[in-house]
């Protein structure tokens, strides 16, 4: 069989129009920014539209940019209809490839869109361009990752060794294939022979699982300790601040070169972190419902016989390995990535409640609710922590995005995860070594990492400036 | 403003102090002296062979003891082996067991032995460090004003497109981990099956001589991920110094837009960008870390790396005191210049 060319059929009629767009693209965002340099010129007032730069540089740019999604589409949508792999190429192929993803996309952009105004935060974010490029760029690795995670998208076994297709160019036919197994290896082979396309799709499902649950889990160490420090100031702030400070200023990488090794798990020193730093979810809930039910006894003591029962079952699952049911298992090496994860990003959330919270503690709501007497904890989790959900919800979506890079970080370095380990870092670190002559393993996975904390960076923006305009 | 400075300098000995005894007590557990008896030792060590080992060292006494000698204020181990030879921890190679100090720590200046590298360790922190400075004073000439200018541009005027446009660019190099940009750079700029060939992909003959060819690559991989957060920083401030009474004051007097943003705007909106910039340090050596290792450039990242690889605990703790010296420092620095340029503010 012949090699897969990048762009199969389609190419000799697309490329040129993507070339052309570029070029348009380029020379309109270029004679924008020489224009708007040259005119300065005011009109009036503080609030004043910006000065216009002649019209025509910014048509340019639209429409180049406007092509190039076009041409970009029709790849995508050419792989899809295009028959044979010879005429699809490698991008039509991988296109065909990720047909859920595609699908899940589009069924949450239109169900977002259709239902926007009764969705609040969330359906304003469909409002703002950025915003919904970066949803998108985020949900596509998001699904990609549940997908591929249940065997779907994956080409081949992210681990399987084929024979012969060692640092193999991407599109590469495999040989003797038989009839039920995929044909090439889309986007080539690692140095052990490993499919990179298969190997970034897990790759995605290892951060999709780990990312979003370590930050929420820092946001609730944050909380529960950042809200009394400000609240109560005094010795307690000292302390805890002093605390923070204390692990903000460790070098990031020193710490994890000392918390995530294997002797250290042997220690089981994780395993007592794992033990301290999950406890905080389960305060949180039952502090957060008893503040508010304490009035109505039955109330209270069925939401917080709920927190309990789930969060110690949980609990003694992730952190103590011990679940009685023997449902939730989670293997050390992995605990030790996500506990010291949530302990680098705790300090950073205890630090931006805090201030938040020193904020909003001197407005009139807040001393409306002491006269009318209401307890301290029902006043921080009822009357402050709500009014400070913007740049709490904003600063989530940036801090998926540190996490997903420390999570690169620690894979970079050979830290944790197994040496097999599909994830990311892992991969760009195994990759680099050979990387001026084969480059193809490791720019995928670094390409993905980098399109992921983009998205969750572009959301963020969105988020903010949307959260902004209420 | 004196006491100020007093009360600072005191948190800071004191965390300082913490710290130490963290990396002391995290490289002092038993599984690592394990590991570093089977790698200074040999591999197939026994149990027993390992705790011998340990035992003749001196690592198997208690850790605040092991810590007070580190830190000089408790006198150092002495021991008599069987042969009558005395051995210590004080007592170098060639020195007599009678002329050697009673206390050798940190405070007496002697900042222990590697085993990684079988020198002093302050000999080789202040090499590494010197090879590291000139990677930091490389990124901060391209950082600094890169990200100011890119700042102050897109914050002189709000929501343009030149606004949108470098805001955008510095959203996606605040994206992109030094690892990914540094995989990229070395894929389009150093690969030599395809790309342009224009510099080189390590830069290990940079520790003798640097050049443009073999520094460029890992100065923008670093300045590149702190340029992006620093300019966000400025247009944020240089945004809201141009909606300020004065700005329009200005305006309104009929003064030519270049002179305002140059003589009105751009002074008050530096003060923020000031602490930022300050508190990048501490940022700067986690991407010196992967730039240093990922260019094989042996500096003061690349000896963390080694040292924490190999459990080397006095290189460790040299490494960490530091770089916890280093983050503290620009700390205070911020706070102080910060109160120096904005009158507005008076420490009390």
């Amino acid at each position: 069989m012949e090699p897969l060319t990048w762009t199969g059929a389609m190419g000799p009629v697309l490329i040129p129009v993507l070339v052309a767009a570029a070029a348009l693209l380029a020379a309109g965002l270029l004679g924008q920014m020489v224009l708007s340099l040259g005119g300065m010129r005011i009109v009036q007032g503080p609030a004043d539209a910006p000065a216009r730069p002649a019209p025509w540089a910014g048509r340019a740019a639209m429409a180049g940019a406007a092509l190039i999604a076009a041409a970009v589409l029709a790849f995508l949508v050419g792989g899809l209809v295009l028959p044979g792999y010879a005429a699809k190429g490698i991008i039509g192929a991988i296109s065909l490839r990720l047909l859920p993803v595609w699908i899940a996309l589009a069924a949450t952009f239109a169900l977002s869109i259709a239902f926007k105004r009764r969705l609040g935060l969330y359906g304003k974010l469909f409002d703002s361009t950025i915003g919904m490029i970066g949803f998108a760029l985020v949900m596509f690795w998001v699904f990609t990752g549940i997908f591929g995670a249940l065997d779907m998208v994956v080409t081949h076994d992210a681990l399987a060794q084929v024979s012969g297709m060692k640092n193999k160019v991407p599109g590469t036919p495999l040989r003797g294939t038989e009839p039920g197994e995929y044909p090439y290896y889309l986007l080539g082979g690692d140095n052990l022979a490993r499919d990179v396309f298969s190997r970034v799709v897990k790759g995605a499902w290892e951060v999709i699982k780990i990312a979003p649950f370590a930050t929420l889990f820092a946001f609730m160490v944050g909380i529960t300790l950042g809200l009394p420090a400000a609240y109560y100031g005094g010795r307690l702030d000292t302390f805890l601040s002093f605390l923070a400070n204390l692990i903000l200023a460790f070098p990031v990488i020193l710490l994890f070169y000392l918390l995530v090794t294997p002797e250290i798990v042997e220690t089981g020193i994780p395993v007592y972190m794992a033990a301290v730093l999950f406890v905080f979810p389960i305060i949180f809930f039952a502090v957060l419902f008893n503040s508010r039910f304490h009035t109505q006894p039955g109330k209270r003591a069925v939401y917080i016989g709920i927190t309990l029962v789930i969060g110690l079952w949980l609990y003694s699952g992730i952190a103590w390995n011990a679940d009685p049911l023997g449902l939730i298992a989670f293997p050390p090496n992995l605990l030790v990535v996500f506990v010291s994860v949530v302990f680098v990003n705790s300090p950073t959330v205890f630090r931006i409640v805090r201030g938040l919270a020193m904020d909003i503690k001197t407005r009139d709501y807040v001393a409306a609710a002491q006269t009318r007497g209401e307890g301290p904890w029902y006043i921080m989790l009822w009357e402050i922590l709500p009014n400070a959900r913007g740049p709490l919800i904003v600063d989530f979506c940036l801090r998926i995005g540190y996490t997903t890079i420390l999570l690169g970080t620690l894979g970079f370095f050979g830290l944790g995860l197994s040496p097999e380990s599909p994830d990311w870092g892992s991969t760009i670190n195994e990759g680099r070594k050979l990387l001026t002559i084969y480059l193809h393993p490791a720019l995928p996975p670094a390409l993905a990492l980098l399109s992921l904390v983009l998205g969750l960076n572009l959301l963020a923006d969105g988020l903010r400036e949307e959260s902004l305009r209420d | 403003m004196g006491l100020f400075i007093l009360r600072r300098v005191w948190v800071m000995i004191l965390t300082a102090l913490c710290l130490t005894f963290i990396v002391f007590f995290l490289t002092n557990l038993y599984p690592n002296l394990e590991k570093l008896a089977k790698t200074q030792g040999n591999m197939r060590m026994s149990d027993a062979e390992v705790s011998r080992w340990l035992a003749d060292r001196g690592y198997d006494r208690n850790l605040f003891v092991k810590y007070g000698e580190w830190l000089g204020v408790v006198p150092g181990y002495v021991v008599e082996d069987d042969g009558g030879t005395v051995r210590g921890r004080c007592i170098g190679e060639g020195t007599r067991p009678e002329a050697a100090p009673r206390f050798c720590g940190v405070l007496q200046g002697d900042w222990g032995w590697s085993t990684r590298f079988r020198a002093p360790v302050a000999e080789i922190v202040a090499t590494r460090l010197g090879l590291t400075a000139w990677l930091m004073l490389a990124v901060m000439c391209v950082m600094v004003p890169g990200a100011l200018l890119i700042g102050v541009l897109a914050g002189m005027r709000e929501g343009s497109k030149l606004d949108r446009t470098l805001s955008t660019a510095s959203i996606m190099t605040t994206a992109t981990p030094e690892y990914v940009s540094g995989v990229i750079f070395i894929a389009v700029f150093a690969s030599s099956a395809v790309g342009l060939k224009w510099f080189k992909g390590t830069a290990t003959s940079a520790m003798e001589n640097i050049t443009w060819e073999n520094f460029t690559l890992p100065v923008l991989t670093i300045a590149l991920y702190g340029m992006g957060y620093i300019a966000r920083m400025t247009r944020a401030s240089m945004a809201e110094v141009m909606t300020a009474q004065y700005i329009r004051t200005a305006r309104l007097k009929g003064a030519r837009f270049r002179t305002i943003v140059l003589r009105h705007a751009l002074r008050n909106a530096l003060i923020a960008p000031f602490t930022v910039i300050m508190l990048q340090f501490p940022w700067l050596l986690n991407g010196v870390v992967i730039v240093e290792t990922l260019f094989n450039y042996k500096g003061f990242g690349w000896t963390l790396v080694e040292a924490a690889g190999n459990n080397d605990i006095e290189l460790l703790l040299g490494v960490s005191v530091v770089s916890v010296f280093v983050v503290l420092v620009t700390q205070l620095i911020s706070d102080i210049g910060y109160v120096y340029l904005n009158p507005r503010i008076r420490v009390t």
